[in-house]
């Protein structure tokens, strides 16, 4: 997966440590990890599970701020407090009992709330790789937004209430060339192969050969050979496209499998192969829409002296595209298995491999002389890094965020909602249900229903707060009762294993952040544990 | 922990389990039917709820924490596996100094220190070291293991626990729920077995896929994959040559060296890239990718449903939970179906039966059959048969005095071993902990004239 993994036997003790992972997201995001710092707002039981994941994966620093001072509950739903440390400064035990679980981690507290934090020290933030708070007030939240959406820092907010989660990043842009799609369809170019292919192909007579040579051939070169004769028989210039079309080509293909005395077809795992593979493997030369999104972005378009690695690369990909790759991104390089002996199948896959890097070569070229007309410096972009985004550059993939502060300031997202909550079955329920309880917390300084006796009159309360909310809105009416009765018992109290659920779910979001590996969401999560469903939506 | 019941008295009444308290003594919309919100369920859980954790590893470390910070105080934990630098990277429990000790005891004395009044019991041996007796003192068991012949093990144990009446109507008390959780890289699953209820772990057998094996004549004659050399030396060049006078150790490198370098040969020789000591370790051990966010998400998940079951707060998950986070974070729910004809969970009375094409069929072949179809997928398969009152042993590779004197049997067919249409063998198996009968059906020459 990666240039940099060891190629000899000596391992070293961190090698083996991060072994498991180090398969994931290789060498180099390891080496990403470990350059990062991440600050954690408030180390209640989420924020201290949030931060375990990414210590124990070996984050390189973690800073916590929190201003508070360890309960009783406290100790009840954060497993790094123990019941020792009550009345000492949260963060600070926080850090400490964090820190035991991997040496390799550096860590501090800032014993000092965020709200005097942004007043004493309105710079501190801004050297962070990712920013992580929990329990935030809605001021406090919108105040942090508008720092870090300015800062260009992610965000991520998150919120762990009775069986209740949620987490929201904040990401101006996101860029992603590893994003490792599970189930993505070879890249073979069987319907527009590359000069050497189609030399190597042709020099192929299936016909001629004998039953072990035929048996032993690639399906690459099975489902060239009977495409073309397809093409020739239905005088198309495409090969089959709907579903008619493929079943008509499979029967081709069965028609060419070696037969016995008595007409009895032999068995030949690679034309079965390469009639499963109609389905797959063929027409899929076309770029992504997606890919062409990317490729068409003003980003991409309009380079400036400021531009991105991914965006300069992307540029080159286009022009690359547009001239020598007649339409097509550069080869992604890699052969899938199949049947066939060594030698036909190591022959195929050396060309494939050799196209590849023609291709990135060329992009290689492109971005050099991008880079000297932005007056960028030449080592900018390595080259294997080019060759890396080629590799990948049918899944590359682009997420612009939007600001936590404008969704809680401007009103224009009312539709969304209301369509959402139009449906008997939605968690979007749970977004307005925590909207409901940020601001009821502006208000009253306190949680609904934090004491037994006020359950009732805080019901109250908390549906006059939605009722506001919906209306600035734009919305009519809302009816969901029992949600806010359920949303008020929970008297602002944290469950644990909730907390642990959301907690390694936006750690991971963390990862792929710093690594650039792997798509993160976009942009709000939410768990509902107690049907044990979760929902992604985007604001 | 003479004071034991004192301390606990004074725990459930202190500031600390508070958060748990709101969701355990306050009534909600969207509380289970049978819920009754009170004290009494807290006390429930911190006197005399006992849960038995099996594994100890990425999940179990997990489920320890979440469930002594649910304010379950009875734990038991049994694992077999001893510390391995590998694990720090998630099986937070442990330290570098905890290395080669045993996983139980170390994450069962850390959660004691950590949450006083908590009582984890670690046992340092294997699942199959206990008998019902043992297993039946629990009111659930969750499991995080890495193995389906161990998940298939505790499953099968928890149904033969279950009790049935005269009329054939399962006794709910003896229902022991089985909360399941499973992780690879960033996939996982969770889910909620009852017994005799609900869809069991042998129900769904295709819900774990066996292990990729490529096949011999691809490793012997057309390799194409660096994976394909390493096994090569693993499977055929390792038992050939003996380098080490030993079968091959995954943990040592001399010898994860030796088949580094003989698979790094015989790729040079073919013209495969790839050979790596990464993948040669992978591919020799076995290794599945593991992080610690999966399994804090998964464990989450199963404790949660633990809190459920055991408090009634809210309805069980029903059954299966799919999690994924490589694109956004996904989950899907969905019911695994009771399979009528399971093996493992069907009651006893009621015969199973085993469809056979004929009984010129060896042994061998029999025993083949069970470990390849997807409905046995056994691992070592000992058979015996009742013939006229006697029970005789027909195969049995475990205990190596009998393989010995039942080798011969393997080359005979069934016919000449007395088994025929209707005959009921006895199966015992890694799998499970009970012997399973199954009657043979063999069609006989005029039922087969007849079709």
């Amino acid at each position: 997966m990666s240039s940099l993994s060891p190629k000899s036997p000596d391992q070293s003790e961190k090698s083996k440590k991060y072994d498991r992972q180090l398969r994931l997201w290789g060498d180099h995001g390891q080496a990403a990890l470990e350059y990062a710092h991440v600050c954690l707002i408030n180390a209640t039981g989420l924020g201290s599970e949030i931060l375990k994941s990414l210590v124990l994966a070996g984050v390189g620093a973690f800073t916590i701020v929190d201003g508070e001072k360890i309960s009783d509950e406290d100790v009840g739903v954060n497993f790094f407090l123990d019941p020792d440390s009550i009345g000492q400064p949260r963060g600070e035990i926080t850090t400490q009992l964090l820190l035991e679980l991997n040496p390799d981690v550096r860590g501090d507290a800032i014993d000092e709330s965020l709200d005097k934090l942004l007043t004493n020290n309105p710079d501190f933030f801004n050297n962070f790789s990712v920013i992580v708070a929990t329990r935030l007030s809605e001021k406090e939240i919108i105040t942090l937004s508008k720092k870090l959406w300015e800062a260009d820092i992610p965000l991520i907010v998150c919120q762990s209430i009775g069986f209740i989660g949620s987490g929201r990043l904040q990401v101006q842009e996101h860029t992603v060339v590893e994003s490792h799609p599970e189930n993505q369809n070879p890249d073979l170019r069987l319907d527009c192969p590359f000069p050497s292919l189609k030399e190597y192909f042709d020099q192929i007579d299936l016909e001629a050969m004998e039953f072990k040579d035929h048996a032993h051939t690639p399906f690459v070169v099975i489902l060239y050979k009977y495409l073309e004769k397809w093409k020739k028989l239905h005088n198309s210039s495409k090969g089959p496209s709907n579903f008619k079309e493929k079943a008509s080509l499979r029967e081709l293909i069965k028609s060419g499998i070696h037969r016995d005395e008595q007409g009895n077809p032999l068995a030949e795992e690679n034309f079965e192969e390469a009639i499963r593979a109609v389905n797959y493997a063929i027409s899929t030369s076309e770029i992504p829409q997606s890919i062409k999104d990317i490729l068409n972005d003003g980003s991409c378009i309009n380079l400036t002296g400021k531009s991105k690695p991914f965006w300069i690369i992307a540029k080159a990909i286009k022009d690359f595209v547009e001239n020598e790759g007649n339409g097509y991104l550069p080869l992604r390089g890699t052969l899938p298995d199949m049947t066939a002996d060594t030698a036909k199948y190591v022959a195929i896959q050396q060309l494939y491999r050799d196209q590849a890097a023609k291709d990135a070569e060329i992009v290689f070229r492109r971005v050099q002389q991008l880079l000297r007309q932005l007056n960028q410096p030449d080592d900018t972009i390595t080259e294997n890094e080019v060759r890396q985004f080629c590799k990948h550059a049918s899944s590359i993939s682009v997420i612009r965020g939007s600001s936590i502060a404008d969704e809680y300031t401007f009103r224009n997202i009312s539709q969304k909602i209301v369509t959402d909550l139009e449906s008997p079955h939605n968690l979007m329920v749970y977004y307005v249900m925590l909207r409901g309880l940020d601001r009821f917390y502006s208000e009253y300084n306190t949680y609904p229903g934090v004491y037994n006796d006020q359950v009732e009159p805080d019901i109250v309360k908390m549906k006059a707060c939605i009722s506001r909310l919906i209306s600035e809105w734009g919305c009519s009416s809302f009816s969901k009762d029992d949600f806010v009765h359920e949303i008020c018992r929970y008297g602002g109290a944290e469950l644990h294993s909730v907390s642990a659920f959301l907690g390694g779910a936006v750690s991971h979001e963390i990862i792929k952040l710093i690594t650039k590996q792997y798509k993160p969401i976009n942009n709000t999560f939410i768990y509902d544990a107690i049907s044990a469903e979760t929902a992604t939506f985007t604001f | 922990m003479s004071n034991s019941s004192s301390s606990q008295g004074h725990d459930s009444s202190s500031h600390r389990w508070n958060h748990l308290k709101k969701v355990l003594e306050r009534p909600g919309p969207f509380c289970h039917p049978e819920f009754e919100c009170s004290p009494e369920t807290l006390n429930f859980l911190m006197s005399s709820c006992k849960i038995l954790v099996v594994g100890a590893g990425g999940l179990g470390c997990e489920l320890l924490k979440n469930l002594a910070m649910m304010g379950f105080k009875h734990i038991h934990v049994i694992d077999m596996d001893t510390i391995d630098l590998s694990n720090l990277n998630r099986q937070f429990l442990f330290r570098q100094k905890d290395i080669g000790s045993s996983k139980a005891e170390v994450a069962a004395k850390f959660i004691n220190a950590r949450v006083p009044g908590c009582n984890v019991v670690p046992h340092f041996c294997k699942i199959q070291d206990f008998d019902s007796d043992f297993y039946r003192q629990f009111h659930i068991v969750v499991c995080g293991l890495d193995s389906i012949i161990a998940r298939r093990w505790i499953n099968g144990m928890l149904v033969s626990l279950l009790s049935y009446d005269d009329n054939e109507e399962l006794d709910p008390s003896s229902i022991i729920p089985m909360i399941d959780g499973g992780t690879e890289g960033f996939k996982g699953s969770a889910r909620v077995i009852l017994p005799g209820m609900s869809a069991c772990v042998d129900c769904t057998l295709d819900l774990y896929p066996p292990q990729v094996v490529y096949p011999l004549c691809t490793i012997a004659s057309t390799p194409r994959l660096p994976e394909h050399c390493i096994e090569y030396v693993k499977v055929i060049q390792w038992p050939k040559e003996n380098p080490f006078d030993a079968s091959i150790d995954g943990d040592d490198p001399t010898h994860l060296n030796w088949i580094f370098e003989k698979a790094s040969e015989r790729a040079t020789q073919y013209g495969i890239l790839g050979v790596t000591y990464r993948l040669v370790q992978g591919v020799v051990k076995n290794i599945i990718p593991a992080v610690a966010s999966t399994n804090a998400v998964v464990a989450a998940a199963c404790a949660t449903e633990v809190f459920k079951m055991a408090t009634s707060c809210c309805k069980p998950l029903n059954n299966f939970m799919i999690f994924n986070d490589i694109d956004g974070i996904y989950t899907y729910l969905y019911e695994a179906e009771k399979n009528e004809n399971c093996l493992a969970c069907k009651p006893s009375s009621i015969p199973k039966y085993l469809k056979l094409t004929s009984n010129e069929m060896k042994l061998q072949e029999l025993i083949q059959l069970l470990m390849d179809s997807p409905t046995f997928r056994m691992k070592n398969p000992g058979l015996a048969v009742n013939i006229e009152g006697k029970n005789r042993t027909l195969y049995m590779s475990t205990v190596p005095s009998i393989e010995v004197k039942t080798r011969e049997n393997l080359k005979k067919k069934l016919s000449e071993l007395d088994i025929h249409d209707g005959t009921k063998i006895m199966i015992a198996d890694a799998t499970t902990p009970n012997t399973i009968e199954i009657v043979l059906s063999i069609p006989t020459f005029m039922e087969m004239s007849n079709e």
